[in-house]
């Protein structure tokens, strides 16, 4: 008789389960750490020593935001102050965010904080997508900041009655009920004017995130689908 | 096995575990209204606009899934650990004590959820309206409270394993739950930083449904196949540790597919591609493992010259297969379907994810939750053999069906969002709704909505079931 295999002794496979999940969850941890340094919010001086972080530091709503083409990456990448020509940010153009572009970083720290506990007071998540996660009864908000609808060839800023991209969205954000854009409206979930400001930093900040191209060609392509 | 535990009657644990089943089967119906309210209103836009807006549906709608679930599990919990370790659950009076202080809180967070809804932007309404973070908005206070409910849980499980017999089942549960309530913890704090915010608040997503959950469902799987077939404990839990090792090889790192366009690092893309393509693969050894456990012990039996059943709860059984099958359908087949970086740039955040989480969580969890509920009421009843009923037959058909047409609704409107909102249109606001107002997309949701009020009715003779059929002499007693 042969002894008994080792393959059907479930001690084997209970230190088997063991040693598995330890070393998968040691690895995650790790990769943890690794994650958590490159995530981590940047700071003004920053973006002062051009220095790209993957989570700018909040004074970045005090520079122009693009998307573009990265050569070196090969898909698109938030672009800060100003694009080298080969896709990497040159953090010197400013622009001006309901008219300033010198907040300090205490003041953009408190925005950008007023306009994240708004995402979470208001519950965007549950109607939007923030960073592709959320639900999906609503237009996705990661690089909504760069969305064309509220720039100047948008139809939003005209439909608010402002002439700035962050004024109409504040606008719109305060009275959604009163601009329809479509059957499915944004119910008017009481943001005060002081609110909406924090959120529209919030969102111009998100624009900044490194997401490794996602969402791909966002507001590249113009009437593709009906070839206007 | 004929001990006093076999029957609810003798247990405290047991009866324990019945006031969970119910109190989840209740919220579970929940869970399908605030579905249905939401499915209209993709219908129709207007309805109860202002009023219950679909954001609150939808809190109401995922939440209690993931609550009554919890329930459920908590439920099943309390209702085996008598017949794994052969006593009486340590510390039942708590126990009891905690099911009613989690219930009460449940209800005051639906209450605040449906009547104050949103806040101002501070800490307050944090504290005490809404986190607002998907799955988990449950204000900060309910997250104390649900820590302390947690941790007597699992603290009676452990204290139950150790002075009882610890089998292999109980064993991993013990693991497994502190895991499970120790990973909530992830999910308790505020950060300006969203990037770090959606983190930590997969760790407690994906590590509980990817991960921990799994484990849990195997362990289950493997208590209802010894108890409903007799199949031999020895092979089941071998089974169940290679399943351990599988899942959590597997689910833990293949929490990196969350993590590719949050702004976490490319190395995600890597990581997260190999190790959630290799989650399917325990999906497919549980299927074979029931059904290869089924066969055996039916083919000794007539062997012996026995051609009876060996299956001695049709009901549960059956629940417990589509289990098997549909936890490697709705989160193997269509999780995987998405799971690469190549493909998921476009389908993140689209109906696709929604079409893949509706049947994961049908498949993997809500069938084999229903099936405890049968072998509770099988037990609770001293029924010896329990079979199907007309309205069990039609219960499992209506909800099983009405989810799979749902899903090839909301894969359709997946394909739409993908090809017209992302690839066509560059994921604008204008491309969303152009996807959004084009036939295909329409007509999916008009079908999605149909495809709820089927399981919808389903669960009401699923309930209707589960009230009568113990008193049913159809049954062997």
């Amino acid at each position: 008789m042969a002894k008994k295999s080792v393959w059907s002794d479930n001690r084997f496979w209970q230190r088997s389960a063991t040693w598995v999940t330890g070393f998968a969850s040691i690895l995650l941890i790790w990769l943890t750490f690794d994650t958590s340094a490159q995530i981590a919010m940047g700071n003004d001086k920053n973006l002062k020593d051009g220095v790209t972080k993957r989570v700018p530091g909040p004074t970045v709503i005090n520079y122009k935001i693009t998307y573009e083409m990265s050569n070196k990456r090969g898909h698109e990448v938030p672009i800060i102050g100003g694009n080298d020509g080969k896709g990497n940010s040159l953090f010197q153009q400013k622009e001006k965010f309901f008219g300033r572009d010198d907040y300090s970083e205490k003041e953009a720290r408190a925005l950008l904080h007023l306009g994240k506990l708004g995402s979470q007071a208001k519950n965007c998540m549950d109607c939007h997508t923030l960073l592709g996660n959320g639900a999906y009864y609503a237009p996705d908000l990661t690089k909504a900041w760069l969305d064309p609808a509220w720039g100047p060839d948008g139809a939003m800023q005209a439909l608010t009655g402002k002439n700035t991209k962050e004024e109409a969205m504040a606008e719109f954000l305060q009275h959604p009920d009163q601009y329809p854009t479509h059957a499915r409206m944004m119910p008017n979930l009481g943001i005060t004017a002081k609110e909406a400001k924090g959120l529209v930093a919030f969102l111009k900040h998100m624009s900044s995130i490194d997401t490794n191209g996602f969402p791909r060609n966002f507001g590249k392509i113009k009437g593709a689908v009906h070839g206007k | 096995m004929a001990s006093k535990y076999l029957t609810g009657t003798g247990s405290e644990s047991k009866q324990l575990a019945t006031w969970y089943f119910t109190f989840a089967a209740i919220l579970f119906g929940a869970q399908l209204l605030f579905g249905l309210v939401a499915a209209t209103q993709y219908v129709m836009p207007g309805f109860l606009y202002g009023i219950l807006d679909f954001s609150i549906a939808r809190i109401i709608h995922i939440n209690a899934l993931v609550v009554w679930m919890v329930f459920a599990m908590f439920g099943s919990v309390y209702w085996l650990l008598p017949d794994e370790t052969g006593i009486e659950t340590v510390g039942i009076k708590i126990g009891k004590l905690l099911f009613w202080i989690f219930a009460a809180a449940i209800v005051v967070v639906v209450l605040v959820f449906l009547f104050i809804q949103v806040g101002k932007a501070d800490a307050t309404t944090i504290w005490f309206i809404t986190e607002g973070r998907e799955y988990i908005e449950a204000p900060r206070w309910a997250d104390w409270g649900i820590v302390v409910v947690a941790l007597g849980f699992v603290g009676n499980l452990f204290l139950t394993g150790m002075k009882g017999k610890q089998t292999g089942i109980v064993t991993v549960l013990m693991a497994d739950m502190i895991a499970f309530a120790g990973l909530y913890l992830a999910g308790m704090f505020f950060t300006d930083n969203i990037s770090v915010d959606q983190y930590w608040w997969w760790w407690v997503i994906h590590l509980w449904v990817e991960a921990t959950w799994e484990v849990f469902v195997g362990a289950i799987a493997a208590y209802g196949l010894i108890k409903m077939l007799g199949a031999h404990r020895q092979v089941v839990e071998m089974w169940l540790w290679i399943e351990v090792a599988m899942l959590f090889g597997s689910g833990i790192l293949g929490l990196g597919h969350h993590y590719f366009w949050i702004g976490t690092p490319e190395y995600w893309w890597e990581i997260g591609a190999l190790f959630s393509a290799l989650e399917p693969l325990p999906l497919v050894a549980m299927f074979v493992h029931v059904l290869y456990d089924w066969g055996k012990t039916q083919g000794s039996e007539e062997e012996k010259g026995n051609t009876n059943s060996v299956i001695n709860n049709k009901p549960a059984f059956t629940w417990f297969v589509l289990n098997a099958f549909g936890n490697f359908l709705g989160a193997g087949v269509w999780g995987f379907f998405h799971t690469l970086p190549q493909i998921n740039l476009y389908t993140h955040g689209t109906q696709f994810t929604s079409a893949h989480g509706h049947l994961a969580f049908f498949g993997a969890y809500a069938t084999i939750l229903i099936g405890m509920f049968y072998i509770a009421v099988q037990g609770t009843n001293g029924i010896k053999v329990m079979k199907h009923t007309r309205a069990s037959i039609w219960a499992t058909s209506m909800i099983t069906g009405g989810m799979m047409g749902m899903t090839v609704a909301l894969t359709i409107a997946g394909y739409v969002q993908v090809i017209v909102s992302r690839a066509q249109m560059g994921a604008t606001w204008a491309g969303y709704f152009d996807g959004q107002s084009g036939m295909w997309f329409q007509q999916a949701m008009d079908w999605r909505l149909i495809m709820g009020l089927v399981i919808f009715t389903g669960f009401i003779i699923l309930a209707k079931d589960l009230l009568t059929t113990g008193k049913n002499p159809v049954h062997e007693r």
